[in-house]
């Protein structure tokens, strides 16, 4: 006969002061329900292996969201599907914890179908236990994705069809399928022999934990004499007539003792350490700015355009670092999105010595087109007076505009008399620098 | 310490750095990428972690457990992924667990598409997800500003022990400009509520349900209060021009750069208008606007927004009736130009 009650284990609190009501001494689970079994040999086994104020639990919801109630350990309960992503959290955070991640089957196979998907794919260093009845429990009896066909539940008034809900998931097999995962095996609670049996798999996937090998999986065939409308024992007898003729017990993967302990260790840098490792130590270019002789003292308002690809972007990005290694204010904006892979490219680069208000050119006082829809484009927002630098070896036609300072330059074919044409962008700061007053030589080499 | 020419969405990273942040969960969608492809690059270098999750859903949750723990984490994405995280934001504020979510905003609803809007205020300031929640929302307006509110944003969280989203738009964080990053936070206030493993906290529990109505209700009310001790506390705003202004104009994030130039460019022409920007969208600096308000100087607010009018609703209620609000917006990621935006202007503020 199985054990009908659930034994103070020392992973349990002496007294249950967490559940609400007067009764701290018993469980608040129905009477047959397999989740109090699981718990203890849990607890049984973070005690046994002496890791028990390391381990974590993250409470499912269903029945039981309230295993903190009873756990003497730390509790973080999860949001319905995510107990796997939020103990990845915890486990990476915290790798010498010894983390257990504890669902239901609609939790799980439902809702949460792809986070311990990949937790599991990504080998998580945690344990989970997986509480398969086939059933919604506390939201009242609804088809869970591991209900039989036939079976009737309060969803699934007629009982449940291949056509209309699908096969039940065999979520173990699943599993088994991925690489990473050490350990996958399907147990059942439903007599003495397969609860000890049950109690051997829980120990192994926690030992697993400890001795950090990767992601263990134990799939639980458990008892819901509640939502299944039976007795106790017709509940287990329930799972060994029916439910593990659908869900085949055994290991379906096990490969701890092939694999090396993961390396979990943390390298967590010191604050001061910090800057250094991201690359924010001082900078080493110094510029005497008191000596710079910059003739203009209006704001210059640039617009780069042409082929993705050309360096349309990097020009902008050159010419506002040395604006800011002048001491102006700067901004640079791209446009960005799909049109960047592949299409036309254009920046915004604004210097100034106030401070920038909208970063956006509309207004160009500086153009530089590098290829013929940019300056048919832009030719007409550029400022009276303005510039507009061209690669005439790359554009067929000629600015229209006689107000502005037409500034041709065969940049393409000055690149490739160079040797790379990719370096028309360069060849056009230098035609910058050297025709405005607004950058320094100096700085620009 | 350096300063460095970078784009916001990489001033956010570096921000959260120093700031202590050591995790990073996240899921790519344009155009707030370079914050989890800054974060891939730079969280391995100082021993943290960065996650790129199966979804959004997962990133906020794994950021659920990570912050359950105590360590700084946070998590970034756009619009409609910020639509995907609400479920885990409630949690987060429910159990009141500090972290830091960055919503780079773009067009919506729907796909929409990824230029600059501002339509996510709704869903990240008035809380977005199920329950009386609120987020704390600091609102950056330069990459200087993506770093330094970025690293408030993680002092707020764990001040408050409440989710601090980082809101700003498409431009903010594609835009670069120079950043003179501050020194590393090297002070933690110890989170004796968090679970780590060890026996002495053995007793915690995170965790947002509560069965009991009274204990639930109980709950609130505590959230409530606390709301109200930030808004006391922490109401951030910038002022430009106001001490003469008779015109106010209200805007946030992109939108207040814009119309720094259109108020310069308004002054120059004779017009007395200035403006007010919210740094804290919650808090609201609802007190400051509700005093300009009642000025006798002040005629009329108008607010800019690249919306359909969200967080013009907060200016009503503050001006309570006082003086007139008008209302300019553009939506599908359009963003007004600077002599568009002074016609406005001067429309609303009946002075064309």
């Amino acid at each position: 006969m199985s054990v009908k009650i659930l034994g103070k284990s020392k992973g349990f609190y002496d007294t249950y002061e967490r559940r609400p009501g007067n009764n701290h001494e018993q469980t608040h689970y129905c009477p047959g329900c397999g989740h109090g079994i699981l718990h203890k040999m849990i607890a049984d086994a973070v005690v046994d292996f002496n890791v028990a104020e390391n381990m974590i639990l993250i409470s499912p919801v269903g029945c039981s969201v309230f295993a903190y109630y009873y756990f003497n350990a730390g509790n973080i309960q999860a949001a319905h599907g995510r107990a796997p992503a939020v103990a990845t959290g915890v486990k990476r955070a915290l790798p010498e914890s010894i983390v257990i991640s504890y669902q239901g089957d609609g939790d799980l196979a439902a809702i949460g179908g792809n986070e311990i998907l990949h937790a599991a794919n990504r080998g998580e260093a945690m344990t989970v236990f997986f509480v398969n009845n086939a059933i919604y429990g506390m939201t009242g009896g609804q088809m869970a994705p591991t209900t039989l066909i036939g079976q009737k539940t309060t969803t699934t008034p007629y009982g449940r069809t291949l056509q209309n809900e699908g096969y039940p998931i065999k979520m173990a097999e699943i599993i088994a399928s991925l690489e990473a995962p050490v350990y996958v095996e399907r147990v059942m609670l439903a007599d003495v022999r397969s609860k000890n049996a049950a109690r051997k798999a829980v120990r192994k996937g926690i030992k697993n934990q400890i001795e950090k090998k990767g992601f263990s999986f134990i799939e639980v065939l458990s008892t819901c004499p509640t939502g299944w409308k039976m007795t106790a024992p017709q509940s287990e007898e329930w799972i060994k007539s029916t439910l593990v003729k659908n869900f085949p017990l055994g290991v379906y993967k096990d490969i701890a003792d092939q694999v090396e302990p993961l390396n979990l260790d943390l390298n967590l840098a010191t604050p001061e350490r910090v800057p250094k490792l991201i690359g924010l130590e001082q900078d080493k270019m110094e510029f005497d700015t008191a000596s710079m002789k910059l003739a203009t003292d209006i704001d210059q308002e640039i617009k780069i355009a042409g082929f993705g690809g050309q360096g349309v972007l990097s020009l902008g990005v050159w010419l506002s670092e040395i604006g800011m290694r002048q001491d102006l204010e700067v901004s640079w904006i791209p446009s960005y999105g799909p049109e960047m892979r592949g299409g036309t490219a254009n920046c915004h680069v604004k210097l100034s010595r106030a401070k920038i208000g909208s970063p956006l050119v509309t207004y160009p006082t500086v153009l530089v087109a590098m290829n013929r829809p940019s300056l048919e484009k832009f030719e007409d927002d550029v400022v009276e007076g303005g510039a507009i630098v061209w690669d005439s070896a790359l554009i067929d036609v000629e600015p229209q505009r006689k107000d502005i300072k037409n500034i041709p330059v065969p940049a393409t074919q000055i690149a490739k008399d160079i040797g790379n044409s990719r370096v028309s962008n360069v060849v056009l700061l230098g035609v910058l620098a050297g025709f405005s007053d607004f950058l320094d030589p100096l700085v620009v080499r | 310490m350096a300063k460095q020419f970078v784009k916001g969405n990489e001033a956010i990273v570096k921000g959260a750095i120093l700031a202590g942040c050591r995790a990073y969960y996240g899921y790519p969608i344009t155009p707030a990428s370079e914050i989890a492809q800054a974060a891939a690059l730079y969280m391995p270098l100082v021993g943290g972690t960065f996650l790129q999750a199966e979804s959004e859903i997962a990133a906020i949750n794994m950021v659920y457990g990570a912050a359950g723990t105590g360590i700084r984490a946070m998590t970034a994405s756009s619009s409609p992924g910020f639509s995907l995280k609400q479920e885990g934001i409630s949690y987060l504020a429910g159990a009141e667990l500090p972290c830091v979510v960055v919503d780079i905003t773009r067009g919506g609803p729907g796909l929409g598409n990824i230029a600059p809007e501002q339509g996510d205020y709704h869903q990240v300031v008035k809380g977005g997800g199920h329950g009386n929640y609120k987020n704390i929302v600091v609102a950056p307006n330069s990459a200087q500003e993506m770093c330094d509110l970025t690293m408030l944003a993680f002092e707020l969280a764990d001040k408050y022990r409440n989710p601090t989203v980082v809101l700003a738009d498409g431009f903010i964080g594609q835009m670069m400009e120079p950043v003179d990053f501050p020194e590393p936070v090297t002070e933690f206030a110890e989170k004796t509520w968090a679970v780590r493993g060890v026996d002495r906290d053995r007793m915690n529990l995170v965790s947002s349900i509560e069965l009991d109505p009274d204990d639930l209700e109980r709950h609130n009310q505590k959230l409530q209060a606390k709301y109200e001790i930030i808004k006391n506390n922490d109401t951030r705003y910038e002022e430009y021009l106001l001490d003469d202004a008779e015109f106010v104009v209200v805007g946030y994030g992109i939108v207040s750069r814009l119309i720094y130039t259109a108020v310069n460019q308004l002054r120059d022409e004779g017009v007395k208008v200035g403006m007010l920007r919210p740094i804290t969208l919650m808090p609201y600096p609802t007190k400051r606007i509700a005093e300009l308000a009642v000025r006798d100087q002040v005629k009329a607010f108008s607010v800019i927004e690249l919306s359909n009018g969200q967080m013009v609703d907060d200016v009503r209620l503050a001006v309570n009736g006082a003086k007139p609000v008008e209302f300019y917006g553009r939506m599908g990621g359009n963003v007004p130009s600077i002599k568009e935006l002074v016609h406005e202007i001067k429309r609303m503020m009946r002075v064309l």
